[in-house]
Protein backbone atom coordinates (compact mmCIF):
# COMPACT_ATOMS: atom_id res chain seq x y z
CA UNK A 1 0.00 0.00 0.00
CA UNK A 2 0.81 3.78 -0.52
CA UNK A 3 2.12 5.00 2.87
CA UNK A 4 3.20 8.85 3.70
CA UNK A 5 6.85 9.40 4.51
CA UNK A 6 9.44 11.82 5.81
CA UNK A 7 12.36 13.34 5.78
CA UNK A 8 13.86 14.91 8.52
CA UNK A 9 17.00 16.83 6.56
CA UNK A 10 13.78 18.55 4.29
CA UNK A 11 11.21 19.81 7.15
CA UNK A 12 11.85 23.11 8.55
CA UNK A 13 8.70 23.22 11.09
CA UNK A 14 6.45 25.63 9.55
CA UNK A 15 3.47 23.15 10.45
CA UNK A 16 1.21 23.59 6.96
CA UNK A 17 0.75 20.30 7.19
CA UNK A 18 -0.97 20.59 10.09
CA UNK A 19 -2.77 23.47 8.74
CA UNK A 20 -4.09 21.45 5.49
CA UNK A 21 -5.11 18.54 7.52
CA UNK A 22 -7.29 20.44 10.00
CA UNK A 23 -9.02 22.56 6.71
CA UNK A 24 -9.29 19.55 5.07
CA UNK A 25 -10.70 17.19 7.47
CA UNK A 26 -13.67 20.45 8.51
CA UNK A 27 -16.98 20.95 7.50
CA UNK A 28 -16.50 24.61 6.12
CA UNK A 29 -13.23 24.08 3.92
CA UNK A 30 -12.64 27.88 5.20
CA UNK A 31 -9.41 28.39 6.66
CA UNK A 32 -10.54 31.45 8.85
CA UNK A 33 -14.01 29.68 9.71
CA UNK A 34 -12.05 26.48 10.59
CA UNK A 35 -9.62 28.16 13.13
CA UNK A 36 -12.24 30.47 14.38
CA UNK A 37 -15.58 29.42 14.50
CA UNK A 38 -16.38 25.98 13.36
CA UNK A 39 -18.25 23.54 15.57
CA UNK A 40 -17.59 21.07 16.35
CA UNK A 41 -14.02 22.15 15.94
CA UNK A 42 -12.18 20.17 13.37
CA UNK A 43 -8.64 18.11 14.75
CA UNK A 44 -5.76 17.69 12.75
CA UNK A 45 -4.51 14.42 11.86
CA UNK A 46 -1.03 14.88 12.16
CA UNK A 47 1.47 16.86 14.21
CA UNK A 48 4.65 18.56 14.29
CA UNK A 49 6.77 17.87 17.07
CA UNK A 50 10.34 20.40 17.30
CA UNK A 51 13.01 20.21 19.00
CA UNK A 52 15.98 22.51 18.03
CA UNK A 53 16.53 22.40 14.70
CA UNK A 54 14.69 18.77 14.20
CA UNK A 55 11.13 18.56 13.47
CA UNK A 56 8.86 16.25 12.77
CA UNK A 57 6.21 15.81 11.00
CA UNK A 58 4.11 12.63 12.20
CA UNK A 59 1.14 10.56 11.44
CA UNK A 60 -0.48 7.25 11.08
CA UNK A 61 1.73 4.94 9.65
CA UNK A 62 -0.37 2.42 8.41
CA UNK A 63 0.70 0.13 10.65
CA UNK A 64 0.99 -3.49 9.02
CA UNK A 65 -0.03 -5.22 12.04
CA UNK A 66 -1.88 -2.18 13.31
CA UNK A 67 -1.92 -2.78 17.27
CA UNK A 68 -4.85 -0.20 17.09
CA UNK A 69 -6.89 -2.62 14.70
CA UNK A 70 -6.64 -5.42 17.38
CA UNK A 71 -7.07 -3.17 20.46
CA UNK A 72 -10.10 -1.24 19.21
CA UNK A 73 -12.79 -2.91 22.07
CA UNK A 74 -16.01 -2.10 19.59
CA UNK A 75 -14.48 -3.00 16.36
CA UNK A 76 -14.40 0.65 14.87
CA UNK A 77 -10.60 0.70 13.63
CA UNK A 78 -10.27 -1.62 11.14
CA UNK A 79 -8.51 -2.11 7.58
CA UNK A 80 -9.78 -1.85 4.94
CA UNK A 81 -10.40 -4.70 2.64
CA UNK A 82 -9.42 -2.58 -0.74
CA UNK A 83 -7.38 0.31 0.26
CA UNK A 84 -5.41 -1.21 3.37
CA UNK A 85 -6.00 2.03 5.06
CA UNK A 86 -6.77 1.57 8.56
CA UNK A 87 -9.82 3.60 8.96
CA UNK A 88 -11.72 4.51 11.95
CA UNK A 89 -15.91 4.44 11.71
CA UNK A 90 -16.98 7.47 13.75
CA UNK A 91 -20.46 5.70 14.60
CA UNK A 92 -18.70 2.62 16.40
CA UNK A 93 -15.89 4.54 18.37
CA UNK A 94 -16.93 5.46 21.77
CA UNK A 95 -13.81 7.45 22.84
CA UNK A 96 -12.45 4.32 25.11
CA UNK A 97 -8.85 5.85 23.68
CA UNK A 98 -7.50 2.41 24.10
CA UNK A 99 -5.83 2.38 20.50
CA UNK A 100 -4.02 5.99 21.81
CA UNK A 101 -2.07 3.39 24.69
CA UNK A 102 -0.98 1.03 21.53
CA UNK A 103 -0.04 3.21 18.74
CA UNK A 104 3.74 3.32 18.40
CA UNK A 105 3.87 7.00 16.91
CA UNK A 106 1.24 8.65 19.47
CA UNK A 107 -0.78 9.89 16.88
CA UNK A 108 -4.05 8.99 17.57
CA UNK A 109 -5.88 12.08 18.78
CA UNK A 110 -8.46 12.45 21.48
CA UNK A 111 -11.71 14.65 20.20
CA UNK A 112 -12.65 14.82 23.73
CA UNK A 113 -16.37 16.79 22.65
CA UNK A 114 -17.21 14.04 20.11
CA UNK A 115 -15.94 11.56 22.13
CA UNK A 116 -14.39 9.90 19.60
CA UNK A 117 -10.70 9.12 18.68
CA UNK A 118 -9.22 11.19 15.36
CA UNK A 119 -6.36 9.65 13.31
CA UNK A 120 -4.94 9.82 9.68
CA UNK A 121 -7.21 8.89 6.88
CA UNK A 122 -5.01 9.01 3.88
CA UNK A 123 -7.36 12.03 2.74
CA UNK A 124 -9.89 9.44 1.49
CA UNK A 125 -11.09 10.72 -1.69
CA UNK A 126 -8.46 12.00 -3.05
CA UNK A 127 -5.48 10.79 -5.12
CA UNK A 128 -2.52 11.86 -2.91
CA UNK A 129 -3.17 12.91 1.30
CA UNK A 130 -3.31 17.12 1.39
CA UNK A 131 -0.48 17.47 4.25
CA UNK A 132 2.04 15.78 1.17
CA UNK A 133 0.81 18.34 -2.06
CA UNK A 134 0.97 21.54 0.61
CA UNK A 135 4.38 20.70 2.21
CA UNK A 136 6.48 23.10 0.80
CA UNK A 137 9.47 21.51 0.76
CA UNK A 138 8.65 17.81 -0.21
CA UNK A 139 9.71 16.27 3.49
CA UNK A 140 6.77 14.21 2.55
CA UNK A 141 6.11 11.69 0.18
CA UNK A 142 3.64 8.97 -0.79
CA UNK A 143 5.02 6.11 -1.70
CA UNK A 144 4.36 2.11 -2.68
CA UNK A 145 5.49 0.71 0.70
CA UNK A 146 6.26 -3.08 -1.09
CA UNK B 1 -28.57 -41.56 15.82
CA UNK B 2 -27.38 -38.74 16.98
CA UNK B 3 -26.06 -36.02 14.18
CA UNK B 4 -21.92 -35.81 14.06
CA UNK B 5 -20.56 -32.77 12.27
CA UNK B 6 -16.78 -32.56 10.41
CA UNK B 7 -15.64 -29.22 11.34
CA UNK B 8 -11.66 -28.19 10.28
CA UNK B 9 -11.57 -25.32 13.18
CA UNK B 10 -13.48 -25.48 15.97
CA UNK B 11 -13.67 -22.26 18.13
CA UNK B 12 -15.30 -21.94 21.76
CA UNK B 13 -16.36 -18.60 22.30
CA UNK B 14 -17.56 -16.03 20.37
CA UNK B 15 -15.97 -12.90 21.25
CA UNK B 16 -12.84 -11.07 20.74
CA UNK B 17 -10.59 -13.79 21.08
CA UNK B 18 -12.75 -15.98 18.76
CA UNK B 19 -13.21 -13.45 16.28
CA UNK B 20 -9.93 -12.87 16.29
CA UNK B 21 -8.96 -16.46 15.40
CA UNK B 22 -11.55 -16.46 12.97
CA UNK B 23 -10.32 -13.74 10.84
CA UNK B 24 -6.65 -14.77 11.09
CA UNK B 25 -7.61 -18.10 9.86
CA UNK B 26 -9.94 -16.64 6.63
CA UNK B 27 -6.50 -14.57 6.09
CA UNK B 28 -4.87 -17.64 5.13
CA UNK B 29 -7.81 -20.70 4.81
CA UNK B 30 -10.08 -19.53 2.56
CA UNK B 31 -12.15 -23.07 2.32
CA UNK B 32 -11.32 -24.57 5.58
CA UNK B 33 -14.56 -24.76 7.98
CA UNK B 34 -15.09 -22.71 10.73
CA UNK B 35 -17.88 -23.42 13.39
CA UNK B 36 -18.27 -20.68 16.44
CA UNK B 37 -19.85 -21.85 19.54
CA UNK B 38 -21.20 -19.83 22.28
CA UNK B 39 -23.33 -20.06 25.01
CA UNK B 40 -24.71 -16.72 24.47
CA UNK B 41 -27.56 -16.32 21.98
CA UNK B 42 -26.00 -12.78 20.13
CA UNK B 43 -23.67 -12.16 17.49
CA UNK B 44 -20.13 -11.09 18.86
CA UNK B 45 -20.69 -8.30 20.52
CA UNK B 46 -18.38 -5.77 22.27
CA UNK B 47 -18.66 -6.65 25.77
CA UNK B 48 -16.86 -3.73 27.46
CA UNK B 49 -20.66 -1.59 26.41
CA UNK B 50 -22.39 -3.80 28.31
CA UNK B 51 -21.89 -0.71 30.63
CA UNK B 52 -23.11 1.88 27.48
CA UNK B 53 -26.20 -0.38 27.44
CA UNK B 54 -26.96 -0.42 31.00
CA UNK B 55 -26.05 3.73 31.46
CA UNK B 56 -27.91 5.09 28.15
CA UNK B 57 -29.61 1.39 26.55
CA UNK B 58 -27.33 1.50 23.58
CA UNK B 59 -29.13 -0.95 22.09
CA UNK B 60 -27.61 -4.32 20.84
CA UNK B 61 -26.71 -3.08 17.15
CA UNK B 62 -24.89 -0.08 17.73
CA UNK B 63 -22.70 -3.04 20.38
CA UNK B 64 -21.89 -5.09 16.97
CA UNK B 65 -18.27 -6.26 16.96
CA UNK B 66 -18.58 -6.83 13.49
CA UNK B 67 -20.87 -5.99 10.82
CA UNK B 68 -24.30 -8.13 10.73
CA UNK B 69 -23.19 -10.20 7.79
CA UNK B 70 -19.43 -11.05 9.19
CA UNK B 71 -20.69 -15.01 9.83
CA UNK B 72 -21.59 -15.20 6.44
CA UNK B 73 -19.22 -13.05 4.31
CA UNK B 74 -16.38 -15.15 6.11
CA UNK B 75 -18.27 -18.45 5.78
CA UNK B 76 -18.26 -19.06 9.29
CA UNK B 77 -21.28 -21.54 10.87
CA UNK B 78 -21.92 -19.66 13.63
CA UNK B 79 -23.90 -21.70 16.68
CA UNK B 80 -25.14 -19.07 19.20
CA UNK B 81 -27.08 -19.56 22.35
CA UNK B 82 -26.38 -23.67 23.04
CA UNK B 83 -23.86 -25.19 25.65
CA UNK B 84 -21.02 -27.36 25.19
CA UNK B 85 -21.72 -30.77 27.67
CA UNK B 86 -18.74 -32.92 26.56
CA UNK B 87 -15.46 -32.93 25.12
CA UNK B 88 -13.17 -35.39 24.42
CA UNK B 89 -9.56 -34.57 23.07
CA UNK B 90 -8.29 -37.58 22.03
CA UNK B 91 -11.79 -38.29 19.48
CA UNK B 92 -11.46 -35.00 18.83
CA UNK B 93 -15.37 -34.72 19.60
CA UNK B 94 -17.35 -32.46 21.23
CA UNK B 95 -21.50 -32.73 21.88
CA UNK B 96 -23.92 -29.97 22.49
CA UNK B 97 -26.63 -29.57 24.73
CA UNK B 98 -29.02 -30.35 21.94
CA UNK B 99 -27.22 -34.09 21.53
CA UNK B 100 -25.40 -32.43 18.18
CA UNK B 101 -21.78 -33.95 18.28
CA UNK B 102 -19.16 -31.96 15.92
CA UNK B 103 -15.85 -33.47 15.20
CA UNK B 104 -12.82 -30.83 14.70
CA UNK B 105 -9.34 -31.25 13.42
CA UNK B 106 -8.33 -27.79 15.77
CA UNK B 107 -10.00 -26.44 18.35
CA UNK B 108 -9.55 -23.06 20.37
CA UNK B 109 -10.44 -22.58 23.94
CA UNK B 110 -12.11 -19.15 24.24
CA UNK B 111 -14.57 -19.28 26.51
CA UNK B 112 -13.78 -16.37 28.75
CA UNK B 113 -13.84 -15.61 32.43
CA UNK B 114 -17.14 -16.19 34.95
CA UNK B 115 -17.55 -13.56 38.17
CA UNK B 116 -16.57 -15.24 41.44
CA UNK B 117 -19.16 -15.78 43.46
CA UNK B 118 -18.34 -15.41 47.51
CA UNK B 119 -20.10 -17.99 49.41
CA UNK B 120 -22.03 -15.77 51.79
CA UNK B 121 -25.46 -16.05 53.02
CA UNK B 122 -27.94 -14.63 50.86
CA UNK B 123 -25.74 -14.54 47.71
CA UNK B 124 -29.12 -16.39 45.73
CA UNK B 125 -31.53 -13.25 46.53
CA UNK B 126 -33.69 -11.55 44.11
CA UNK B 127 -31.77 -8.19 43.47
CA UNK B 128 -28.07 -10.11 43.79
CA UNK B 129 -26.20 -9.29 40.07
CA UNK B 130 -23.02 -9.87 38.42
CA UNK B 131 -21.86 -7.90 35.14
CA UNK B 132 -19.86 -9.49 32.67
CA UNK B 133 -22.31 -10.06 29.84
CA UNK B 134 -25.14 -8.44 27.74
CA UNK B 135 -27.86 -10.66 29.60
CA UNK B 136 -26.47 -9.35 33.21
CA UNK B 137 -26.84 -5.77 31.71
CA UNK B 138 -30.32 -6.52 30.58
CA UNK B 139 -31.29 -8.49 34.06
CA UNK B 140 -29.99 -4.99 35.82
CA UNK B 141 -31.53 -3.10 34.19
CA UNK B 142 -35.12 -4.83 34.08
CA UNK B 143 -34.92 -4.87 37.17
CA UNK B 144 -34.22 -0.60 37.15
CA UNK B 145 -37.41 -0.36 34.85
CA UNK B 146 -39.63 -2.39 37.23
CA UNK B 147 -38.78 -0.55 40.14
CA UNK B 148 -40.95 2.38 40.75
CA UNK B 149 -41.25 3.50 44.59
CA UNK B 150 -38.05 5.67 45.61
CA UNK B 151 -34.90 5.98 44.67
CA UNK B 152 -33.06 3.30 44.16
CA UNK B 153 -29.68 2.23 46.33
CA UNK B 154 -27.07 -0.06 44.90
CA UNK B 155 -23.99 -1.87 46.80
CA UNK B 156 -21.11 -3.00 44.38
CA UNK B 157 -19.33 -5.70 46.00
CA UNK B 158 -15.91 -5.32 44.63
CA UNK B 159 -13.94 -1.92 43.61
CA UNK B 160 -11.88 -3.48 40.53
CA UNK B 161 -12.91 -2.52 36.66
CA UNK B 162 -16.29 -4.26 36.32
CA UNK B 163 -17.25 -2.84 40.11
CA UNK B 164 -16.27 0.82 38.97
CA UNK B 165 -17.54 0.26 35.66
CA UNK B 166 -21.02 -1.09 36.81
CA UNK B 167 -21.05 2.25 39.46
CA UNK B 168 -20.68 4.67 36.36
CA UNK B 169 -23.50 2.87 34.79
CA UNK B 170 -25.62 3.05 37.74
CA UNK B 171 -25.06 6.46 38.82
CA UNK B 172 -25.76 7.43 35.21
CA UNK B 173 -29.22 5.40 35.45
CA UNK B 174 -29.70 7.54 38.70
CA UNK B 175 -28.89 5.09 41.50
CA UNK B 176 -27.06 5.78 44.77
CA UNK B 177 -24.22 3.36 44.50
CA UNK B 178 -21.65 2.55 47.70
CA UNK B 179 -18.76 0.16 46.94
CA UNK B 180 -17.06 -2.23 49.18
CA UNK B 181 -13.57 -2.87 48.53
CA UNK B 182 -11.49 -5.65 50.58
CA UNK B 183 -8.15 -3.51 49.79
CA UNK B 184 -7.37 -0.33 50.98
CA UNK B 185 -7.88 1.33 47.52
CA UNK B 186 -10.24 0.70 44.68
CA UNK B 187 -8.55 -0.39 41.27
CA UNK B 188 -5.92 -1.58 43.26
CA UNK B 189 -4.50 -3.82 40.88
CA UNK B 190 -4.24 -1.86 37.78
CA UNK B 191 -3.69 1.47 39.26
CA UNK B 192 -0.94 2.88 41.62
CA UNK B 193 -1.98 5.05 44.77
CA UNK B 194 -1.82 7.93 43.33
CA UNK B 195 -4.18 6.94 39.97
CA UNK B 196 -6.90 5.42 42.50
CA UNK B 197 -7.02 8.09 44.56
CA UNK B 198 -8.04 10.20 41.42
CA UNK B 199 -10.62 7.84 40.76
CA UNK B 200 -12.17 7.57 44.09
CA UNK B 201 -11.91 11.48 44.17
CA UNK B 202 -13.77 11.72 40.64
CA UNK B 203 -16.57 8.73 41.65
CA UNK B 204 -17.43 10.82 45.14
CA UNK B 205 -18.12 13.93 42.93
CA UNK B 206 -20.91 12.16 41.70
CA UNK B 207 -22.10 11.00 44.26
CA UNK B 208 -20.53 7.30 44.60
CA UNK B 209 -19.97 5.97 48.75
CA UNK B 210 -16.46 3.84 48.93
CA UNK B 211 -15.92 1.89 51.49
CA UNK B 212 -12.57 0.13 51.47
CA UNK B 213 -10.92 -2.19 54.12
CA UNK B 214 -13.61 -4.24 54.35
CA UNK B 215 -15.93 -7.09 53.13
CA UNK B 216 -19.41 -8.20 52.88
CA UNK B 217 -20.59 -10.79 55.31
CA UNK B 218 -23.89 -11.44 54.15
CA UNK B 219 -26.93 -10.24 51.73
CA UNK B 220 -30.08 -9.65 53.85
CA UNK B 221 -33.48 -10.09 53.21
CA UNK B 222 -36.33 -8.34 54.90
CA UNK B 223 -38.89 -9.22 52.06
CA UNK B 224 -39.73 -12.49 50.45
CA UNK B 225 -36.50 -13.79 48.87
CA UNK B 226 -35.17 -9.97 47.68
CA UNK B 227 -32.21 -8.62 48.90
CA UNK B 228 -32.93 -5.45 51.26
CA UNK B 229 -29.40 -5.07 52.40
CA UNK B 230 -26.05 -6.46 52.76
CA UNK B 231 -24.12 -6.37 56.44
CA UNK B 232 -20.33 -5.78 56.58
CA UNK B 233 -17.51 -7.82 58.13
CA UNK B 234 -17.69 -5.34 61.28
CA UNK B 235 -21.55 -5.80 61.61
CA UNK B 236 -22.82 -2.31 59.89
CA UNK B 237 -25.75 -2.81 57.71
CA UNK B 238 -26.38 -1.09 54.83
CA UNK B 239 -29.85 -1.14 52.79
CA UNK B 240 -29.97 -1.12 49.23
CA UNK B 241 -32.24 -2.32 46.35
CA UNK B 242 -29.67 -4.01 44.30
CA UNK B 243 -26.56 -6.12 44.89
CA UNK B 244 -23.97 -6.14 42.22
CA UNK B 245 -21.10 -8.85 42.74
CA UNK B 246 -17.65 -8.27 41.02
CA UNK B 247 -15.19 -9.48 43.30
CA UNK B 248 -13.09 -10.48 40.53
CA UNK B 249 -13.49 -13.40 37.05
CA UNK B 250 -12.20 -16.94 36.72
CA UNK B 251 -11.28 -18.25 33.44
CA UNK B 252 -13.93 -20.91 32.28
CA UNK B 253 -11.30 -24.30 32.43
CA UNK B 254 -14.19 -26.49 33.28
CA UNK B 255 -14.04 -27.81 29.67
CA UNK B 256 -10.69 -29.53 30.49
CA UNK B 257 -11.40 -30.79 33.55
CA UNK B 258 -10.21 -34.44 32.75
CA UNK B 259 -9.36 -34.29 29.68
CA UNK B 260 -5.32 -33.85 30.73
CA UNK B 261 -4.87 -30.69 29.34
CA UNK B 262 -2.30 -28.90 31.37
CA UNK B 263 -3.82 -25.53 34.04
CA UNK B 264 -2.83 -23.63 36.67
CA UNK B 265 -5.28 -20.87 37.42
CA UNK B 266 -6.14 -20.24 33.48
CA UNK B 267 -4.97 -22.94 30.67
CA UNK B 268 -1.58 -22.71 30.05
CA UNK B 269 -0.48 -22.01 26.57
CA UNK B 270 2.91 -21.56 24.78
CA UNK B 271 3.83 -18.98 22.80
CA UNK B 272 2.03 -20.42 19.54
CA UNK B 273 -0.78 -20.05 21.93
CA UNK B 274 -1.43 -24.18 21.82
CA UNK B 275 -1.94 -25.93 25.15
CA UNK B 276 -0.45 -28.74 26.45
CA UNK B 277 -1.98 -30.78 23.75
CA UNK B 278 -0.70 -29.59 20.22
CA UNK B 279 -4.30 -29.97 18.04
CA UNK B 280 -6.05 -27.61 21.09
CA UNK B 281 -5.33 -23.52 21.39
CA UNK B 282 -6.47 -21.35 24.18
CA UNK B 283 -6.80 -17.56 24.00
CA UNK B 284 -8.18 -14.57 25.99
CA UNK B 285 -9.41 -14.71 29.83
CA UNK B 286 -9.70 -18.58 29.79
CA UNK B 287 -5.40 -18.58 29.01
CA UNK B 288 -2.24 -18.25 31.43
CA UNK B 289 -0.24 -16.72 28.11
CA UNK B 290 2.85 -14.93 28.19
CA UNK B 291 3.01 -11.57 30.04
CA UNK B 292 6.27 -9.72 28.69
CA UNK B 293 6.61 -7.32 31.22
CA UNK B 294 6.63 -10.33 34.25
CA UNK B 295 8.75 -13.02 31.63
CA UNK B 296 6.25 -15.66 32.67
CA UNK B 297 2.66 -16.89 32.01
CA UNK B 298 0.05 -15.00 33.32
CA UNK B 299 -3.55 -14.47 33.21
CA UNK B 300 -4.49 -10.77 31.83
CA UNK B 301 -8.48 -11.03 31.14
CA UNK B 302 -8.18 -7.65 28.76
CA UNK B 303 -10.04 -7.13 25.21
CA UNK B 304 -6.99 -6.73 23.10
CA UNK B 305 -4.80 -9.42 24.41
CA UNK B 306 -7.92 -11.42 23.76
CA UNK B 307 -8.03 -10.38 20.38
CA UNK B 308 -4.15 -10.41 19.66
CA UNK B 309 -3.76 -14.06 21.18
CA UNK B 310 -6.95 -15.33 19.43
CA UNK B 311 -5.44 -13.79 15.95
CA UNK B 312 -1.86 -16.07 16.78
CA UNK B 313 -3.93 -18.84 17.88
CA UNK B 314 -5.89 -18.96 14.85
CA UNK B 315 -2.40 -18.40 11.92
CA UNK B 316 -1.44 -21.61 13.79
CA UNK B 317 -4.52 -23.31 13.80
CA UNK B 318 -4.57 -22.52 9.96
CA UNK B 319 -0.31 -23.93 9.59
CA UNK B 320 0.92 -20.52 9.23
CA UNK B 321 3.65 -20.77 12.43
CA UNK B 322 3.51 -17.19 14.04
CA UNK B 323 4.60 -16.20 17.86
CA UNK B 324 2.83 -13.97 20.18
CA UNK B 325 4.90 -11.18 21.21
CA UNK B 326 3.23 -11.36 24.79
CA UNK B 327 1.12 -8.90 26.34
CA UNK B 328 0.59 -7.53 29.61
CA UNK B 329 -2.21 -5.91 31.80
CA UNK B 330 -3.22 -2.57 30.10
CA UNK B 331 -5.97 -0.30 30.32
CA UNK B 332 -7.40 3.00 29.22
CA UNK B 333 -10.29 4.33 31.86
CA UNK B 334 -12.39 7.00 31.34
CA UNK B 335 -14.67 6.92 34.07
CA UNK B 336 -16.76 10.22 34.78
CA UNK B 337 -14.48 11.63 31.55
CA UNK B 338 -11.34 11.32 33.83
CA UNK B 339 -8.91 9.66 31.28
CA UNK B 340 -6.49 7.60 32.91
CA UNK B 341 -4.23 4.72 31.00
CA UNK B 342 -1.88 2.09 32.87
CA UNK B 343 -0.04 -0.73 31.67
CA UNK B 344 2.56 -3.66 33.25
CA UNK B 345 3.62 -3.21 36.90
CA UNK B 346 2.35 0.56 38.20
CA UNK B 347 3.57 -0.57 41.55
CA UNK B 348 7.11 -1.30 41.80
CA UNK B 349 7.53 -4.70 43.62
CA UNK B 350 10.61 -4.01 45.55
CA UNK B 351 13.53 -1.15 46.09
CA UNK B 352 15.17 -2.96 43.11
CA UNK B 353 12.76 -0.42 40.82
CA UNK B 354 13.26 3.11 39.96
CA UNK B 355 10.15 5.72 39.46
CA UNK B 356 9.92 8.66 37.37
CA UNK B 357 7.30 11.08 37.72
CA UNK B 358 5.22 13.99 37.01
CA UNK B 359 2.27 15.69 39.15
CA UNK B 360 0.88 19.26 37.95
CA UNK B 361 -2.49 20.58 37.97
CA UNK B 362 -4.75 17.64 35.94
CA UNK B 363 -1.34 15.29 34.32
CA UNK B 364 0.33 12.59 36.32
CA UNK B 365 2.65 10.20 34.50
CA UNK B 366 4.21 7.99 35.83
CA UNK B 367 6.68 5.25 34.73
CA UNK B 368 8.51 2.13 36.47
CA UNK B 369 11.98 1.48 35.35
CA UNK B 370 14.34 -1.57 36.18
CA UNK B 371 18.14 -1.59 34.57
CA UNK B 372 16.97 0.68 32.39
CA UNK B 373 14.03 -0.95 31.00
CA UNK B 374 10.12 0.33 31.01
CA UNK B 375 8.06 -2.05 33.39
CA UNK B 376 4.89 -0.46 33.58
CA UNK B 377 2.99 3.22 33.39
CA UNK B 378 0.43 5.05 34.39
CA UNK B 379 -0.76 8.51 32.40
CA UNK B 380 -3.32 10.91 33.58
CA UNK B 381 -5.11 13.93 32.10
CA UNK B 382 -2.44 14.11 28.88
CA UNK B 383 -2.54 10.26 27.91
CA UNK B 384 -1.57 11.50 24.42
CA UNK B 385 1.66 10.15 23.82
CA UNK B 386 1.58 7.24 26.35
CA UNK B 387 1.51 5.14 23.27
CA UNK B 388 5.12 5.53 22.79
CA UNK B 389 5.98 4.62 26.22
CA UNK B 390 3.98 1.89 26.25
CA UNK B 391 6.18 0.62 22.78
CA UNK B 392 9.21 1.64 24.39
CA UNK B 393 8.51 -0.75 27.13
CA UNK B 394 7.40 -3.70 24.53
CA UNK B 395 9.81 -3.55 22.90
CA UNK B 396 12.18 -3.01 25.15
CA UNK B 397 14.33 -0.39 24.72
CA UNK B 398 16.82 0.93 27.04
CA UNK B 399 16.13 4.79 28.13
CA UNK B 400 18.55 5.62 30.58
CA UNK B 401 19.61 7.80 28.66
CA UNK B 402 16.70 10.06 28.29
CA UNK B 403 14.59 8.81 31.01
CA UNK B 404 13.38 12.08 32.55
CA UNK B 405 12.25 13.31 29.09
CA UNK B 406 9.31 10.37 29.07
CA UNK B 407 7.62 12.00 31.73
CA UNK B 408 7.64 15.83 30.23
CA UNK B 409 4.93 18.10 29.20
CA UNK B 410 6.52 18.24 25.65
CA UNK B 411 7.56 14.65 25.39
CA UNK B 412 7.03 13.31 21.60
CA UNK B 413 8.78 11.06 19.29
CA UNK B 414 11.39 14.21 19.19
CA UNK B 415 12.17 13.86 22.58
CA UNK B 416 13.85 10.35 21.50
CA UNK B 417 17.11 9.46 19.80
CA UNK B 418 16.57 9.10 16.05
CA UNK B 419 17.40 5.81 15.54
CA UNK B 420 13.97 5.00 17.55
CA UNK B 421 11.64 7.32 15.61
CA UNK B 422 13.75 7.23 12.07
CA UNK B 423 12.79 3.35 10.98
CA UNK B 424 9.16 4.06 11.74
CA UNK B 425 9.05 7.40 9.95
CA UNK B 426 11.41 7.83 6.99
CA UNK B 427 11.61 6.14 3.77
CA UNK B 428 12.11 2.61 3.87
CA UNK B 429 14.99 1.26 1.77
CA UNK B 430 11.94 -1.21 0.10
CA UNK B 431 10.21 1.67 -1.43
CA UNK B 432 13.11 3.72 -2.38
CA UNK B 433 14.07 0.44 -4.17
CA UNK B 434 10.20 -0.14 -5.60
CA UNK B 435 10.20 -1.27 -9.27
CA UNK B 436 12.98 -3.56 -8.31
CA UNK B 437 11.56 -7.17 -7.67
CA UNK B 438 13.05 -9.15 -4.92
CA UNK B 439 12.67 -12.87 -3.65
CA UNK B 440 11.28 -12.36 0.37
CA UNK B 441 12.14 -14.84 2.47
CA UNK B 442 9.28 -16.64 4.72
CA UNK B 443 9.60 -15.62 7.63
CA UNK B 444 7.62 -15.97 11.24
CA UNK B 445 5.37 -13.49 11.85
CA UNK B 446 5.61 -11.74 14.68
CA UNK B 447 1.63 -10.32 15.85
CA UNK B 448 1.01 -7.65 18.32
CA UNK B 449 3.78 -5.43 17.82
Amino acid sequence: MRRVYFNEEACIGCHLCEIYCQLQHSQSRELIKVFKRESPHPLPRVRVEEKGPVSLSIRCQQCDEAPCVYACLTGALTRDAINEVVVLDEERCVGCWTCILVCPFGTIRRDVDQRKTVKCDLCQGEDVPICVINCPNEALVYKESS
Amino acid sequence: MIKEERIKYLIIGNSAGGIGAAESIREVDKVGTITILSDEPYPAYSRPLISDYLAERRPLQRMLFRPPDFYEENNIQSIPGRKVTGLDIDEHNIQLVDGRAIIWEKLLLATGGSPIMPEITGIDLEGVFTFTTLDDAKEIDQFLNNYHRRKIRAVVIGGGLIGVSVTEALVKRGVDVTIIEMKDRILNTILDEEASALVETSLQQFGVEIITGQTVDKVTSYLSGAATGVTLDDSRPIPCEIVIVAIGVQPRTELVSNTGIKKKRGIIVDRHMTTSNSDVYACGDVAEAYDFVYGENRLTPIWPNAFIGGRVAGFNMAGVQTEYQGGTAMNSLKYFGLAIVSAGMVTPLDDSYEVISQIHDHVYKKIVLKDGLIVGLVFSGDIDKSGIIYNLMKDKVNIEDFKQTLVADDFGLVSLPEEIWKPGLAIPPSALACGISSVEQTEEVLVGE
